[in-house]
């Protein structure tokens, strides 16, 4: 299927593309990558009047060192992102997360930003964002704000960007260092995770000194596993060390039931997730 | 209608197209390209793999306009001088097809993963290939043509 017709924009300004998001208001998209936005357009699941592409915006495309953190432009494709020195040093949990998103092709095409903005609560994406308290850098008429990754993800596909803004970065805090184990359980090879599990520790001897965890698939949106992650806290790194707070994964989640599994089987599968993740971005 | 300029297998072409036209669809409905096929609705198959600027994309998940600029290559532009592509002959020689449907995005795939990395294990021809569906061969002699051109130096 082919989608609807819609006027085509292709600013090469950040401020071009505002100007034009504020005159079309909801009848205009935004296009990044094309690669959630496409098959939706195509399906006719929506028909803007104008998409406005930012794929000549140089600005946004690019990894840069902040000193207590990197920036993430949010037109830099999954590609750059997975091969990444900086990522991998800094914030291993993307790169590991980044590595089994979607397939080749689909990684050459689609930003890291476009994923965030998308808000897909089963997108590899936003629990390793949660996870290391990710800063999203959001451009409007009014200039720009950042909003921390607690209250970016909002419903289901509902960020924190305002109709009339813009995702122009994302900061990551650096967590060099620090073990990261991204744990995607999957049925079909390049696609959405039926759960999967981001976790980052930090480790003093062989105890974990702190633990953030962040949960894909288990409610409306990406989420933190809180009682896990306090739970883990002076724990050694073993099997029996890490069983209990595991066991508290699911807590305060309401999973969705579909073809893939049951709410409870989610459930299920997020402590067992968040156990061998745990473990193996510990080393042990 | 958007005023487009790209190269397609090397020649320029210029073009005024809606801007809801798939890249897939510029290239077989007026280019005449239809070495490269659609075998999906979902963006899932890969059999309308070409290459935008050097990487592989899926023709059917980019727009006509966002090639503006570009340089496509499609299967129908690999063979020089009528001399196939060393992937394309590795595929002939293993047999790495049977209905054929699934070839030309698998041999585009499969040219890009060499660039990238020449000698590829057997695990990552499988990785690398996994946005690539085949219905008939069970990937058993795909693998095998993408061994046989990385180690007749295959990438080019
Ligand atoms: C076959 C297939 C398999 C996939 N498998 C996976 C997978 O395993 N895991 C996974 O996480 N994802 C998967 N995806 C989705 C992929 O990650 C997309 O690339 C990503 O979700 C969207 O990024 P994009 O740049 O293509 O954004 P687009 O599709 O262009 O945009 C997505 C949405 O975000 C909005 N948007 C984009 N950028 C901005 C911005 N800067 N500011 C404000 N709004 C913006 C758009 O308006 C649109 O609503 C898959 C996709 C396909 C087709
Ligand atoms: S036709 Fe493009 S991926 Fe199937
Ligand atoms: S050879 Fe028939 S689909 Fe692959």
């Amino acid at each position: 299927m082919i989608p609807a017709q819609f006027d085509y924009l292709a600013p090469t300004t950040v401020e071009e593309a505002l100007a034009a998001l504020g005159e079309h208001g909801d009848d205009a998209k935004i296009l990044a990558g094309g690669q959630s936005l496409l098959p939706v357009l195509r399906m006719r699941l929506n028909a803007p009047e104008v998409v406005i592409d930012l794929g000549k915006i140089d600005s946004l495309r690019g990894i840069r060192d902040d000193g207590d953190a990197i920036v993430i432009g949010a037109m830099t494709q999954h590609s750059v992102v997975e091969h990444d020195p900086l990522v991998e040093e800094h914030a291993g949990l993307i790169h590991q997360a980044v590595e089994h998103l979607a397939d080749v092709q689909i990684r050459h095409r689609g930003t890291f930003g476009g994923a965030l903005a998308h808000a897909d609560p089963a997108g590899d994406l936003g629990a390793p964002a949660l996870a290391l308290g990710a800063q999203f850098v959001i451009q409007g008429p009014g200039g720009t704000r950042t909003v921390e990754a607690d209250d970016f993800f909002v419903d289901l596909f509902e960020t924190a960007i305002g109709e009339d803004e813009i995702l122009v970065a994302v900061r990551v805090p650096k967590h060099t260092g620090w073990g990261s184990c991204y744990e995607k359980f999957v049925r079909v090879a390049h696609q959405w995770p039926i759960v999967a599990v981001a976790a980052t520790v930090k480790m003093e001897g062989g105890t974990i000194a702190e633990a953030r965890i962040g949960l894909t698939n288990m409610g409306n949106t990406a989420l933190r596993a809180r009682a896990s992650e306090a739970a883990l806290v002076g724990q050694p790194a073993t099997e029996e060390g890490v069983a209990a707070a595991a066991a508290l994964a699911a807590e305060g989640t309401h999973p969705p039931s579909d073809l893939n599994g049951e709410s409870a089987y989610r459930k299920h599968l997020a402590t067992v997730l968040v156990r061998r993740a745990v473990l193996n971005a510990a080393g042990a | 209608m958007t005023r487009i300029n790209l190269t397609v297998d090397g020649d320029k072409v210029a073009d005024d197209v809606e801007p809801r036209m798939l890249l897939v669809q510029y290239l077989r409905e007026k280019l005449g390209k239809t070495g490269t096929v659609i075998g999906c609705d979902t963006s899932n198959c890969g059999a309308c793999t070409v290459h935008l600027d050097g990487t592989s994309v899926k023709s059917c998940n980019v727009l006509a306009v966002q090639a503006d600029g570009a340089e496509v290559t499609t299967i129908e532009g690999l063979a020089q001088d009528g001399e196939l592509h060393q992937v394309q002959e590795s595929f002939r020689e293993c047999h790495g097809l049977q209905c054929g449907f699934c070839t030309p995005g698998m041999i585009m795939q499969s040219i890009d993963l060499l660039k990238n990395n020449p000698k590829p294990s057997e695990q990552e021809i499988r990785v690398g290939l996994e946005g690539n569906l085949c219905r008939c061969t069970g990937y058993h002699n795909i693998v095998k043509s993408v061994q046989h051109a990385a180690a007749q130096g295959g990438a080019q």
